[in-house]
């Protein structure tokens, strides 16, 4: 075992922020939508469109930064060990056998993990924010491009907010699952993990 | 070292920048503008340049009002034929209603929810005319000696036109304890422009009482505070009726809906305030698509009671001795009146909301009835149409008689001044009533009549709430929303897919589920191997 730099300090910057805005668009994000009463209809109104205005600021810097530093290889989903991942999760995991896949900081997620996160970046992210902005900016139907009503991107935006709340419930989950219960959740905070040396 | 300068990198980079993050985002979403400021011009800042006192013609003894206004036009020399080319001297104005083409209406020939219509009923009705005894068909409209200049230019509050007299002042001949000949000399060097009163004599009394008809023009208005109209409140800037509805050559802006159906000549708030007034995108961008009036009138009829339903058809009882009797409700406001039915009157009433974009039908004399509730001037407008705006309404729901033979509405012959002439209110003849009042319209009546129900539409202007009392977003972002009945837009708050939110919280609880079993799972593995 070594401790292994996993996470520069921008990712970890990226995840903890994109984790707060996150949790700021769910709360305020459902309140608009007549879920509950929390902060306050116009309260969430205000701060869910600040912070979906953060969210696209933080995302066009990730995107750049993956982009820049190379690391956006991380998100491409692999053919390989995807099967003896999912019998990890649904049979290994209770035997105490190892991970099928060594986590290496050329390599930080699992198959798995590359789909799902693929997913969000390519499908879920690109539809909040696109679905969110024209919310914000073309809900009438007398703007240049007649979106006759909201109707369509709220419905899409709902199903968006709704997937990613399952997402996020599934996270917090599988945080626990790493080689200790507070291994990867402490990698995600320090950048540092203890993992098992592969021979390069 | 190295160990303090990583925990120190931790500490900022997963903690104390992105709470940074979160704090500015927080700061900004608490930015406000403040709203823009208002400078307006107000009629009581104007100086009079002349003193009428002074002018000998106003200093003799005026034998008729008609003499008075002879007497105005020798020096206001074109004015009357300003005023006789305005409805408020036609009674009626070339309208072009969608679907109905050139038309000329106005409360000269429309059917209205209240007392069905004031042609034929004009010993009454024409007291609010600004002619001088419209009695009946013989009024001469070209004779400009008929102008009534001092019912709306009068500063003394002494000049009135009498009850009954079809807009006549009162005469040596009818004067009585309530009305006296006016002080002719006094009230006309006492002119000027005119004030709450003068509008409001006519424009707050319409259809026999205070209140009855508008809902949000009454005499309240005359006195009251912030909470009842920002406008015109005496603690506000007390502004006048002519200060929003700018006069330029006797055509007065405004347009009242019950008898205009014309996207023209209408009054905007803009007139004062911007388009943009509160100076913040996310309220200001309402505006294309909700009027001002309704987030700022939340509730109208806010001092006294307005009317907001009137069955005709338990008209006509008498008491056991034969006359006509009044019965009143909770509030002191008539429930019912022998002579009219009966009615429902509220305070403090929550608007009913429309798409409105200016124009409005008309239920013609010469219309036939296709749909129930008849629509007397249902107003045009819809979510997709880019001119229109989501606008505060009264509804005056009534039932009223109609011909079940041709299918129209009946004007009734309500008034005369005294029994035996078949007016409903002396005599209470059903048939005689509507026999004389389709007679005198010149419309046929078949001799059958039954009740049937009605809805007209009077959109809300006045009674603006000072910025406190403005209506809360859920007000209509919400399940309980103001606007339930506007079902063709998509209202984030109120509206969802129902079919989304079952798949979206399904899916949670499937999560969840799967997440529990996982976790004893691995619970249960982790005590087996311990």
């Amino acid at each position: 075992m070594e401790k292994v730099k996993i996470y520069s300090r921008f990712e970890r910057f990226w995840h903890w922020t994109q984790m707060m805005l996150i949790i700021t668009l769910g709360l305020t994000g459902f309140e608009i939508h007549g879920s509950y009463h929390l902060f306050g209809f116009e309260e969430s109104v205000r701060l869910h469109s600040a912070s979906g205005w953060a969210f696209l600021v933080l995302t066009i810097f990730a995107l750049f930064w993956m982009i820049v530093t190379g690391q956006s290889r991380q998100f491409v989903p692999v053919r390989n060990n995807v099967k003896s991942q999912v019998m990890y999760y649904i049979s290994g995991i209770f035997r105490n056998e190892p991970h099928p896949v060594p986590k290496t900081p050329e390599s930080k997620l699992n198959p798995l993990q590359r789909i799902v996160y693929f997913g969000l970046i390519i499908l879920v992210f690109p539809v909040q924010l696109i679905t969110g902005f024209l919310y914000l900016y073309f809900h009438y139907p007398d703007n240049p491009f007649a979106l006759e009503g909201l109707e369509t991107i709220a419905v899409l935006h709902t199903l968006g907010a709704f997937l990613l709340v399952v997402f996020v419930m599934i996270h917090l989950y599988l945080i626990t699952t790493g080689h200790t219960i507070g291994s990867n959740l402490k990698a995600m905070i320090t950048g540092y993990e203890e993992l098992e040396q592969t021979e390069n | 070292m190295k160990k303090f300068s990583n925990t120190l990198t931790a500490l900022l980079v997963s903690l104390l920048l992105p709470i940074g993050v979160l704090l500015i985002t927080v700061k900004v979403a608490s930015l406000r503008g403040q709203p823009h400021k208002v400078n307006a011009q107000l009629s009581s800042e104007h100086i009079t340049s002349v003193d009428h006192s002074q002018f000998e013609i106003l200093q003799q003894d005026f034998e008729s009002p008609h003499n008075v206004t002879e007497a105005c036009l020798s020096c206001h020399t074109g004015r009357d034929e300003e005023i006789m080319s305005t409805a408020h001297w036609k009674w009626e104005r070339e309208t072009e209603i969608d679907g109905k083409g050139k038309v000329s209406i106005g409360k000269k020939n429309l059917i209205n929810n209240f007392c069905t219509g004031a042609n034929g009923n004009n010993g009454s009705c024409m007291r609010c005319h600004i002619g001088l005894g419209w009695k009946d068909k013989s009024f001469d409209f070209s004779d400009n000696r008929n102008i009534d200049c001092l019912v709306c230019h009068d500063q003394t509050d002494t000049y009135f036109k009498q009850k009954g007299q079809a807009g006549m002042p009162a005469t040596s001949a009818t004067a009585n304890s309530s009305y006296q000949v006016p002080d002719y000399p006094y009230v006309a060097q006492n002119v000027g422009l005119p004030k709450k009163n003068n509008c409001g004599i006519c424009h707050f009394y319409g259809g026999g009482g205070n209140n009855v008809k508008h809902g949000d023009l009454e005499e309240a208005l005359l006195s009251c505070t912030q909470h009842v109209d920002v406008h015109m409140s005496y603690d506000g800037p007390d502004m006048a009726c002519i200060d929003c509805h700018k006069t330029e050559r006797h055509n007065i802006k405004g347009k009242l809906y019950s008898v205009s159906s014309m996207n023209v000549n209408r009054i905007d708030c803009e007139q004062c305030h911007s388009s943009t007034p509160h100076n913040d995108a996310v309220i200001d961008e309402h505006y294309i698509k909700v009027a001002c009036q309704s987030c700022h009138i939340p509730v109208y009829a806010k001092a006294n009671a307005t009317k907001l339903y009137w069955d005709w058809s338990s008209a006509g009882m008498l008491d056991e001795t034969e006359e006509p009797y009044s019965e009143n409700d909770a509030d002191g406001n008539h429930n019912y009146l022998s002579i009219k039915g009966n009615f429902v009157w509220d305070t403090d009433v929550k608007p009913e909301y429309y798409w409105f974009n200016g124009t409005a039908d008309h239920f013609l004399t010469s219309d036939t009835i296709t749909e129930v509730p008849v629509q007397i001037n249902k107003l045009f407008g819809e979510y997709l149409d880019s001119t229109s705006k989501i606008w505060p309404v009264k509804v005056h729901r009534g039932k009223q008689m109609y011909d079940t033979e041709y299918n129209t509405l009946i004007n009734m012959k309500l008034w005369s001044a005294q029994k035996g002439e078949g007016a409903f209110w002396k005599d209470f003849d059903w048939d005689e009533s509507a026999r004389l009042g389709m007679e005198y319209n010149e419309r046929p009546y078949s001799g059958s009549y039954d009740f049937i129900s009605t809805e007209a539409y009077w959109p809300i202007n006045h009674m603006v709430s000072p910025k406190h009392e403005t209506l809360r977003c859920t007000e209509c972002h919400s399940d309980d929303s103001r606007l339930e009945n506007l079902t063709d837009f998509y209202l984030p708050g109120r509206d969802k897919s129902k079919a989304i939110d079952y798949a979206g919280i399904g899916l949670m609880y499937l999560a969840l589920a799967g997440i529990i079993a996982h976790l004893a799972g691995r619970l249960i593995a982790y005590f087996k191997n311990k």
